[in-house]
Parts: C-alpha cells; sequence; structure tokens
C-alpha cells in the first residue's frame, strides 16, 4: 500500500468518524486517525473537545502563526481554543473521564475483539511506549468507538475472535469504524451496519476474523 | 515574607537518590531552568516522577539520558525513543501507570491519603502485583499515594509569597506536584508583588510552595517544537 493510500484511508475513516458526534456531547480524540476527526467537526454541534493534558473545549491542530508554546494537545500537536474552553489540572481533567462526563472516546487498535476487547497499548518485546490515557478512556468513556484500518501493516485482520495482545480495556467497544465498514459490537457479537463505497460484504468478512452477522436490508452505505 | 532563593540554591536543595516530581506534559508546564541546573549539578541516583521524559535531547530527557535517573514513575514515553531504547536495554527502571491513576497518586500523596481503589486497569496485566481489594459487589486495585522529597514545577506568574498561575495547557501536572514534596519549588516567567494577583486567579495558594525561583530569560527549550507544527 502507498502512503497517499494509507494517507486515503485515513481520510476516509475520520469523515465517517465525525458522523457519530452528537451536538453538545463531551469527545475525547486519541492519538492517530481520531485526531483527524476534528478537521472534519461540524462547528455547528457546539462539542466540548476534551484533551488529556488539561483543556476542555479545544480546537484542531493551528499553523506556525498561531502556535502558542503552552497549548498543545496530548499528542503534541500545537493547537487552538473553542470559544466557551477552559483548562484545568490533570486530576480534573481525568475525574472528567473516569467520572463520567465524557460522552464519547475515539481511539486507535491493534487489536479488537468481537466481544468489545480492546488492545492498543502493548506488543510485549516489541512495542511498549506506555499507557497515557488510553485505558481510562477506554474503560470510562459513556461510548467508545474505534476508529482503525480494517488490517495490519502485514494484511493480517485486525477483528478477531479473542485479542492476542494484553489488553487495554475489557468489553469497553460500541462501534468499530475501518476503512471498508462500519460494525457494532451487539451482546458479544459484530454486526456490520454499513459499507464504505465500493466495498463488498465478501471483502469485509474476509478480512474480519470472527464472525460477523449481516443483515443485507439494513446495511447502510458511506 | 520573599521566598525567591536562586537557581544554584534551589538545586543545591535536591541530593544524589532523592525521589523528585517534575511538572510539565510535553513543553508546557516543563521547569526546563531547573532541569538544567540539575543535570549541571549532576545529581544522580534520581527517581523521578513526570507524566512523560520530555523528547530526546530536550527537559528531563536529558538527565536520563546523562545517566541521573535510576528511575522513573511515568504515564508514557511514546515521543521519546532513545529513552524507551534505555528503558528496553535495562539503563533505568521505568513504572507505567494510566495517566490520571498517576495524577490521582500525587494527589492522594499531597492529601495525605495512603492509596485509593480503582477499577482501572482490572481487567489487565496491570492488575498483576497490585493488591485487588472487594468493596461489596465491586473489585478493584489499590493503588498508593505518591509523595517525593522535592516537587519543581513551573508557573506563568508567581508573587513574593509564592501564590501561583499557570497558563493554559502548562497548568497540567503542576497544581497536584505542588502539593505532594516535602519541598517544593516553583520556577516562574514573571514575579510580582503580593497584592497583585486577585485571590480569586490564584491557582495554588503559596502555603504550598517552599521556594521560588524567578526565570531571567526564557531558553530555547521553551519554544515551539517546529516539528509538532502539524497544522
Amino acid at each position: 500500500m502507498s502512503s497517499a493510500d494509507t494517507k486515503n484511508i485515513k481520510q476516509i475513516i475520520a469523515a465517517r468518524a465525525e458522523k457519530e458526534v452528537m451536538p453538545g456531547q463531551v469527545i475525547n480524540v486519541g492519538i492517530g486517525i481520531p485526531t483527524l476527526i476534528l478537521k472534519y467537526l461540524d462547528p455547528a454541534k457546539q462539542v466540548f473537545v476534551h484533551s488529556e493534558n488539561g483543556i476542555v473545549g479545544m480546537g484542531s491542530h493551528c499553523g506556525r502563526s498561531d502556535a502558542d508554546r503552552n497549548l498543545i494537545d496530548a499528542g503534541g500537536g500545537y493547537v487552538g481554543m473553542e470559544v466557551g474552553g477552559s483548562f484545568c489540572d490533570s486530576v480534573l481533567s481525568f475525574t472528567l473521564v473516569r467520572g463520567g462526563r465524557l460522552d464519547l472516546a475515539f481511539l486507535g487498535a491493534l487489536e479488537v475483539s468481537r466481544t468489545g476487547d480492546l488492545a492498543n497499548w502493548i506488543i510485549p518485546g516489541k512495542y511498549s511506549p506506555g499507557i497515557g490515557g488510553g485505558m481510562e478512556l477506554a474503560q470510562k468513556a459513556r461510548r467508545l468507538v474505534i476508529t482503525t484500518s480494517h488490517t495490519n501493516r502485514k494484511g493480517e485482520p485486525k477483528i478477531l475472535d479473542k485479542c492476542t495482545l494484553p489488553l487495554t480495556a475489557k468489553g469497553c467497544i460500541n462501534r468499530i469504524i475501518t476503512e471498508l465498514a462500519v460494525i457494532d459490537i451487539e451482546e458479544g457479537t459484530l454486526v456490520l451496519k454499513e459499507l464504505a463505497e465500493g466495498v463488498s460484504i465478501d471483502d469485509v468478512v474476509s478480512k474480519t476474523a470472527a464472525p460477523l452477522i449481516v443483515n443485507k436490508s439494513e446495511i447502510g452505505r458511506f | 515574607m520573599d521566598k525567591q532563593i536562586t537557581v544554584a540554591e534551589a538545586v543545591a536543595l535536591v541530593k544524589d537518590h532523592y525521589h523528585v516530581m517534575i511538572g510539565g506534559f510535553g513543553v508546557p508546564g516543563t521547569p526546563m531552568i531547573l532541569v538544567d541546573a540539575l543535570l549541571k549539578q549532576n545529581t544522580r541516583h534520581l527517581t523521578l516522577i513526570k507524566n512523560e521524559a520530555n523528547i530526546a535531547g530536550i527537559g528531563v530527557s536529558k538527565l536520563v539520558e546523562n545517566g541521573q535517573v535510576d528511575s522513573l514513575v511515568t504515564s508514557h514515553l511514546g515521543l521519546n525513543s532513545v529513552v524507551l531504547g534505555m528503558m528496553n536495554r535495562k539503563e533505568i527502571n521505568v513504572e507505567f501507570n494510566p495517566q490520571g491513576i498517576l495524577a490521582e497518586r500525587i494527589r492522594c500523596g499531597g492529601a495525605g491519603l495512603l492509596g485509593f481503589i480503582t477499577d482501572i486497569g482490572i481487567d489487565t496485566i496491570l492488575r498483576e502485583n497490585k493488591q485487588v481489594i472487594k468493596i461489596g459487589e465491586r473489585t478493584g486495585i489499590l493503588e498508593t499515594s505518591l509523595r517525593a522529597d522535592v516537587a519543581l514545577i513551573h508557573a506563568a506568574i508567581g508573587d513574593r509569597f509564592g501564590n501561583l498561575v499557570y497558563e493554559k495547557s502548562a497548568r497540567n501536572f503542576n497544581p497536584a506536584m505542588a502539593t505532594a514534596a516535602r519541598i517544593v519549588i516553583a520556577e516562574v516567567e514573571k514575579l510580582v508583588e503580593p497584592g497583585e494577583l486577585q485571590p480569586d486567579s490564584i491557582h495554588t495558594p503559596g502555603a504550598f510552595v517552599d521556594h521560588m525561583v524567578v526565570i531571567d530569560e526564557l531558553t530555547a527549550e521553551y519554544g515551539i517544537l517546529e516539528d509538532y507544527v502539524i497544522g
């Protein structure tokens, strides 16, 4: 896959993910594809974007002329503020998360399971950068949407019957959005909800390593 | 009352083998001047408590790279491949915490509490080697509180009584760390006289702050990191 394709996949996922955001919500976007969602976010929805480093009402990434040395997102990128935004310390920032005030979180994934388990923080012996805020976001957001490529760099499915990697949180995922499909987790089962333009049911089934419920008449397009 | 001391006097309070909390999340709120002075002083066998290790060549990463740090209690090192490499080669001990759990452990230390019980990580490997406690029908992990010998923090404005005001996302871990160490040292970008800060606008009351260092001039490390301008 070329880097242009990868970029395009990310944009497709981010644009679809934006539709998940309801007016007036408090949301958090993790590092990677989730961050791109802010570019598509409809300002009329008037949401509070929360950032782990103590921002409620964060804007999107800004250019050099607007960059403020004291204003970054949790991934280190320089950001702006939305009208009505505020700052808090790290304790209050995670009080918001663990206390259940976060309506919706978007996170990336290394693996997800049929029952909504998420693995995204460690590949033992290979990749262990730490936990960050991901575990608390995954476990405590009222709704968790995973935005990820459907397969990994080797072309292997990321959606599995059971995660092989250490978990971030168990049974935490509500919906998975990939460049191919929108899949919900309903009572421990994967249900195909939407297909991307030009993608067939067989494409999705062949790249998903877990049983997928398909009700042909109820599948939308994005 | 005047809590202002020199940078050299401040870091002289930090001794070998100390546990040191350092404020900041990325560049914002990291006390770069105090960190640089600690580097120059070459204080060793430190245990650092900090959200991350900045990025390679900047801030606390320099202390780690210089071999001054035995252990790092942190949340995430994803932006620092040099420190991650040292961790993988076992040149430094790293204890990873969920970010808000790290903040809460510090808050508890500051509030005189021994620890708290949380369900964060209950279904993960974080549960291993920790005490699991049942409260009614719910199961949680005992997280112990954190305190340090010294906290080095950064604020935008301070007055001579030690009252502090932080700016934007540079607040992060600084207010909690200001409560959780035996000696609390704040570096401030601007010094004002007591009374100039409105009581309602003060983020950390001066009662928590032992000493204050006034930054003459911000070093380049406080500036914009060009690689992170991505808008």
